[in-house]
């Protein structure tokens, strides 16, 4: 989209909502919408300008002014560039009207925005904490909140660096461990408010699933978080009638790190290594990601064999990740282990180039800030040409032979887990979640970042939005991964791999940036706002695992127990990247 | 395989070598016990994929006993703690520990499980696995390699077979006690410090009356 247009139509938008202003500050842009225009804005928005997917919502506190800020990121499904609006409200009563109602993937976002940022929501249907628990006390991501191991506002701290002493944060603390209390609290007189709290959300179905069933009692059913079919720490609650799913509601937090507090006391640089730990699968794209708002703030691009590299390890990170999130939803199918061995077989290969490039295979800190760390080692690029060329399409197809036709997977999969292409735009799916349900949105092809625009591939859609789709989906992806880097493979060009020098401490202008990626999960954003100083004032990731499981909710409800086991496989989430 | 077994300084007669061990009690105990760990399955975070790939054809652990890895604590001999270990995950994973039947042994796989690794600052992270139950095996690394783990695994093997029926845990008279289970309150709570905790707050509260700009600060 060409600057002209994007001008046009903010003038068109200003005509339709005078009341709307636009960010002035410096190194911002967008809108700032009057909290009691929330709503009709969003909605005219969505209906008349045709920005349809409300990709992102977050909360920023603007301590030095007083200020709580909720920026939305909203974007068309049809392609282009965001559109950024947000909502300022004072910080001693911060009440933003929900905009769940029109946009129901807001809702987790929503939640998690109330729960660390400490905004209410006016209006949404189940506002309680997402990633700490009921009960918790204070707003983690307000400024003036403290951890029990805080030292300072930003690292590195003075009492180490430079001279490199060993402190244990431990011996700080009363307790010889990472709690506080708050002042004058008596375990003796508190009552819990927590497990309550969860199972308040399941609603109850007044009426049976159908006429014919038998009527049984509903029961309240708890899966994890130590539950096999969880993929790690992931709970649900579900509400049965019989085996039937009557209501459902994800549960999450248990493995929430703290990622974005600690992204905040980071310099920018050290911020890399950590997006590693968020999709554990991906450390690659995450790290893509990232660099890209950082680079977006910086206003710097790497050089041409960097660009390509970076193309080159996202797309085998993509194959990577593919092939394990079919190996563990035939677990959940049924198929146990088997099929998962013969995709681990490819997967180490790959692992094995990572480790070469990077050093480690899991988290490879790979990306930097216009650059990449270091070139590829010798005899590696021979070892991705006879993988990708020779090796993989082969074993992709056996794959597809060995499952695709198998009746037990196509009896178990097709026509479950239906998710329509109007819900899944309207809970803010993306991914292959979104494209298996017949909408064609690839941010590759969408909103071009890095080269993608030099290469040829398509867009993989499947329309029927079941299981079975958004498993065939994962099989045209890696294919089509497989003919991304073909290319590159023909094409990448000798030369640097870093623009300037490679610098520990980068300088980054004021202002905001959202850098966003098509992980092999989806669209994977960093929201990155700057004041200049070396850590980030707020640093926030739209994680796809955790907004696509907003539509679980939807896709799981009057399927039998099994069905949802296998829903969730299919979605394929990674709870360091839901809870982060 | 008697090899393994014989204690020193028994002649067996040649006719009946390789049939007969003389042994003790604890070698034939410690030897099928240290064959047959199976590990709890339970992956908390990016150790756990380690962990399943050490379970995959490449790195194999069924070579060593080990592969059947159990869903449910009451039928398993290991916990493998892979991964950070949250503050809303601790309850649980003490409760699946005193659910374990003894003898039953623990591997903290990973920084974070260790020692609170690269998250430790975090409000939510419990900084080690240790400060709640009782560890057998560090692995260090983030993650460790499949390598790495079954150098643990191969560690705790060595560790049970230096125990003795006579003073392990899990015989002795008096029954193990359970470890009470932390509670989730304002931050999370050790039942067994609820004193302390109580102490430490009214102190707390008596300071911040004395000095009342420390909080704007």
């Amino acid at each position: 989209m060409s600057e002209e247009v994007l001008v046009e139509q903010k003038t068109e938008l200003e005509e339709r909502f005078p009341e709307i202003s636009r960010d002035e500050r410096k190194g911002y842009a967008g809108f700032i919408v009057p909290a009691e225009k929330l709503v009709e804005f969003a909605t005219g928005l969505r209906d008349e300008f045709g920005y349809d997917f409300l990709s992102s919502v977050t909360g920023v506190d603007y301590l030095p002014e007083e200020k709580l800020e909720v920026v939305y990121h909203a974007y068309k499904t049809t392609g282009g560039s965001e559109l950024v609006y947000k909502v300022q409200v004072p910080r001693d009563n911060p009440v933003v009207p929900s905009l769940t109602p029109v946009f129901p993937g807001a809702n987790l976002q929503e939640r998690e925005a109330w729960d660390l940022v400490g905004i209410r929501f006016d209006g949404h249907p189940n506002l309680k904490r997402v990633l700490t628990w009921e009960g918790f006390e204070g707003h983690p991501l307000q400024k003036d909140w403290q951890e029990p191991f805080y030292e300072e506002d930003g690292k590195p701290f003075k009492s180490r660096w430079p001279g490199g002493d060993v402190i244990r944060s431990e011996d700080n603390n009363p307790f010889n461990k990472n709690v506080d209390y708050p002042e004058g609290f008596d375990p003796a007189l508190w009552e819990p408010v927590g497990e309550s709290a969860v199972y308040a959300g399941v609603g109850r179905l007044d009426h049976a699933v159908s006429e014919t069933a038998l009527s049984t009692d509903q029961i309240v059913v708890n899966l994890g978080p130590q539950h096999p079919s969880t993929h790690g720490v992931f709970r649900m609650v579900v509400r049965l009638e019989g085996e039937t799913v009557v209501d459902l509601e994800p549960v999450m937090g248990y493995l929430h790190r703290n990622h974005e507090k600690i992204g905040e006391r980071n310099t920018f640089l050290m911020n890399i290594p950590f997006t590693d730990r968020l999709d554990y699968f991906n450390s690659m794209s995450n790290n893509f990601g990232y660099v890209l708002a950082v680079e977006k703030l910086m206003g710097t691009k790497p050089p041409e064999r960097a660009e390509y590299l970076r193309v080159m390890m996202a797309e085998l990170t993509r194959i990577v990740n593919h092939l394990a999130a079919i190996g563990f939803l035939l677990n959940d199918l049924g198929a146990f282990f088997t099929p998962l061995l013969y995709a681990f077989e490819e997967r180490e290969l790959i692992l094995d180039i990572f480790e070469a490039v990077s050093g480690s295979r899991m988290m490879c800190n790979y990306y930097r800030f216009a650059g990449m760390a270091r070139d590829l080692p010798d005899g590696v690029f021979e070892q991705v040409k006879s993988l990708v060329l020779d090796r993989l399409p082969a074993k992709i197809d056996d794959l597809d032979t060995f499952l695709t036709n198998n009746e037990i997977i196509r009896a178990r999969s097709i026509g479950v887990g239906v998710l329509t292409a109007e819900d899944a735009i309207a809970h803010s799916a993306v991914g292959p979640v979104l494209r298996a349900s017949g909408v064609p949105y690839d941010v590759r092809r969408a909103d071009p970042y890095g080269i993608y625009n030099r290469f040829e591939f398509d867009v993989a859609v499947r329309y029927h939005g079941d299981i079975y789709d958004r498993y065939l989906i994962r099989l045209d992806e890696i294919r089509q991964s497989i003919r991304i880097l073909e290319q590159v493979i023909r094409d990448i060009p000798e030369g640097p791999i870093q623009e300037g020098k490679p610098q520990y401490q980068v300088r980054v202008p004021a202002g905001e940036a959202y850098g966003r990626v098509e992980g092999p999960k989806g669209e994977l954003g960093f929201y990155v706002v700057s004041n200049g100083k070396p850590n980030p004032w707020r640093y926030h990731v739209r994680a796809p695992s955790f907004i696509n499981l907003t539509a679980l909710g939807v896709m799981g409800k009057n399927y039998k127990i099994a069905d949802v086991v296998s829903i969730l496989g299919s979605i394929d989430i990674v709870l360091g990247e839901t809870d982060r | 395989m008697t090899e393994d077994f014989n204690s020193p300084g028994y002649d067996i007669p040649p006719e009946m070598e390789g049939q007969v061990a003389i042994t003790t009690l604890d070698k034939v105990y410690n030897w099928s016990r240290r064959n047959s760990i199976w590990p709890m399955m339970f992956g908390l975070a990016c150790c756990g994929i380690e962990m399943i790939c050490a379970a995959t054809s490449r790195f194999d652990f069924s070579r060593f006993g080990m592969e059947v890895m159990r869903p449910s604590p009451r039928q398993s001999d290991l916990m493998i703690v892979s991964g950070t270990v949250t503050k809303k995950m601790i309850p649980q994973i003490v409760r699946l520990y005193n659910q374990m039947p003894e003898p039953k042994y623990v591997l903290a796989m990973g920084a974070c499980a260790s020692g609170g690794g690269p998250f430790k600052e975090g409000y939510s992270v419990v900084d080690g696995v240790d400060k709640f139950i009782p560890v057998d095996v560090y692995v260090p690394g983030c993650p460790p390699t499949p390598q790495a783990l079954l150098h643990g695994l191969i560690t705790l093997q060595k560790k049970i077979d230096i125990q003795s029926i006579k003073n392990v845990r899990w015989y002795s008279k008096d029954p193990v006690e359970a470890i009470p289970i932390p509670v989730l309150g304002p931050d999370l709570m050790d039942p067994r410090e609820y004193e302390l905790i109580k102490d430490y707050t009214a102190e707390k509260q008596v300071e911040e009356e004395e000095v009342p700009v420390a909080e704007e600060a």
